[in-house]
């Protein structure tokens, strides 16, 4: 190979495997902070979620699916934690209800480590947890449907 | 031994991760340190096997590659097997390389009661096509730990990957992908007599050590689990140099002591083959040799004596002879000192002169002949 296209080659594996280095150069790392400040959460007595945070952090996403084939194939709501408490198996009524803020929860990890839930494929297209005003018209509407069509 | 050897040094690789971050802690030499040496060792492993094959001696353009080379206009050439311009080179490497075109044409040979029969064998390629894609993606899936933000082609691409949904986390096509593909490539070698007979250590180790590498990091994944947030904390460290080793889960450094290995052993093993292909005489030159004159770069500089020179040094002598002069006689400035001494030896010498030169000339015709 002529000499030109030897650099040329060592140029271009240069530049692709040092391309993280300098685009971290460029744009740098911002820490990951979680926000726990909602008012459900501050009027705990024990910041503590339904299971420890451990468990939480690495297998909600499991608790969730579990969930959700539990309510809407067995008709089964409710959850016994490890300590006994017992939950109604609910994204918006149970997670939800403390953690208001999604966007500053959920999203804020879930962005930072690149993952796309499929949790509001369907509970985000009737607003049930963000604060807008059309959203509730629109979940009235969505309920009215369900039980026409139930009738 | 051939096979066990290999399997158990991988083991003791992936051992020495987990005693080394397990009960030892030793979280700074092997999420910071060994990654950062093990990287600098890929880089410039890789820039020195490139710089010895560049340099190194270069066959003329093979006109025998597959396909009609470029000859007649009525004549229809294969533009891509056996390319004439740079452009037709360009598709022939890049289907080598995305697509592995050599391997498509693969064929077996079996003996049967009617004679030989011929035909193609696509296994080994399709094994390896799914091997190497899925390698691909992961890698290029693996850099969003490395970008903050991430870029969208990279949610993207994992949206793709893991387009089936299947499972939580949700299982991706690759992961499955490249265990298949590892498995073929083993079992390929395994099964098979006369490839079982050229197989070494060296073949089986590679396979070994990304089989490990993988399987470590579907365990991380979908069993144990990690704490990714640390992980992505991790990377992001080390690409901003601020490194912070804070993830505690040893099988994640087992993965990454094993991603190190493969990085220090890649430039000086039969994995080159990655770097290689774009050096392959057959692939990267053009089969132009019946349009362009190529001259072998490291001929040396033939010392020619051309007729002019000749007749011009015994114009005087060709004159008195009466000998048909074709050149305009240019006289040397002759050097007052030494002038009369080499005029004696020119004259002593002319005939033998004369016969030196003839014999120089002869030389010179082989030389650009051959």
């Amino acid at each position: 190979m002529k000499k030109t296209g030897m650099i040329a080659f060592i140029v271009v594996f240069c530049v692709l495997a040092l391309l993280p280095f300098a685009a971290n150069a460029v744009s740098p790392k911002a820490p990951l902070e979680l926000d726990y400040n909602t008012p459900a959460i501050n009027m705990l007595e024990e910041h503590k979620c339904i299971e420890d945070t451990e468990f939480m952090k690495s297998s909600h996403m499991q608790l969730l699916d579990q969930w959700r084939n539990d309510v809407v194939r067995n008709g089964d709501i409710v959850y016994t934690a490890t300590d006994g408490t017992r939950y109604e198996k609910s994204l918006d009524d149970t997670c939800l209800a403390c953690h208001s803020n999604p966007e500053d929860f959920c999203d804020r990890c879930h962005t930072y480590e690149g993952v796309e839930p499929f949790c509001w494929d369907c509970h985000n297209s009737f607003g049930l947890w963000r604060e807008d005003a059309n959203n509730e018209a629109l979940w009235q509407d969505y309920v009215s449907q369900v039980e026409g069509g139930q009738q | 031994m051939k096979i066990i050897g290999p399997f158990i040094a991988v083991c003791v690789l992936a051992c020495i991760a987990w005693l080394g971050t397990g009960p030892l802690s030793l979280y700074t030499l092997f999420g910071i340190i060994i990654p950062y040496l093990a990287f600098a060792a890929f880089i410039v492993g890789f820039i020195i096997r490139i710089v010895n094959w560049g340099r190194s001696a270069v066959p003329f353009r093979i006109p025998t590659t597959a396909g009609q080379e470029k000859s007649l206009p009525w004549i229809k050439q294969n533009k891509l097997d056996n390319p004439s311009s740079k452009a037709g080179v360009f598709g022939r490497m890049a289907l080598e390389v995305l697509l592995f075109r050599s391997l498509f044409r693969n064929a077996s040979t079996e003996k049967t009661e009617d004679g030989i029969a011929i035909g193609s064998a696509k296994w080994l390629w399709l094994g390896a096509l799914i091997f190497h894609w899925s390698m691909l993606i992961i890698v290029l899936r693996h850099f969003r730990l490395f970008l903050d933000p991430i870029p969208a082609w990279i949610s993207a691409l994992e949206g793709i990957d893991g387009m089936f949904q299947i499972g939580l986390p949700v299982i991706y096509l690759t992961d499955l992908g490249i265990v298949a593909g590892l498995t073929f490539l083993f079992l390929r070698r395994v099964v098979v007599p006369r490839i079982r007979y050229i197989s070494q250590a060296i073949d089986y180790f590679p396979l070994f050590l990304l089989l490990g590498i993988a399987c470590a990091g579907i365990i991380m994944r979908y069993f144990t689990k990690v704490d990714m947030s640390a992980v992505k904390e991790l990377c992001l460290g080390l690409v901003s140099f601020q490194p912070v080793a804070n993830v505690t889960e040893p099988i994640f450094y087992v993965h990454v002591f094993l991603v190190c290995c493969l990085l220090v052993y890649f430039p000086w093993s039969k994995l080159m083959h990655a770097g290689g292909v774009f050096f392959s005489p057959t692939r990267n030159m053009a089969n132009n040799s019946r349009a362009v004159r190529h001259v072998n770069p490291w001929n040396y500089e033939v010392k020619k004596h051309t007729y002019e020179e000749y007749e011009n040094e015994n114009w005087e002598k060709m004159k008195a002879l009466g000998l048909p002069l074709d050149f305009e006689h240019v006289k040397e400035e002759e050097p007052p000192a030494e002038a009369e001494g080499a005029k004696a030896d020119a004259a002593e010498g002319a005939n033998a002169g004369a016969a030196e030169g003839a014999a120089a000339e002869a030389a010179t015709t082989q030389d650009s002949e051959g």
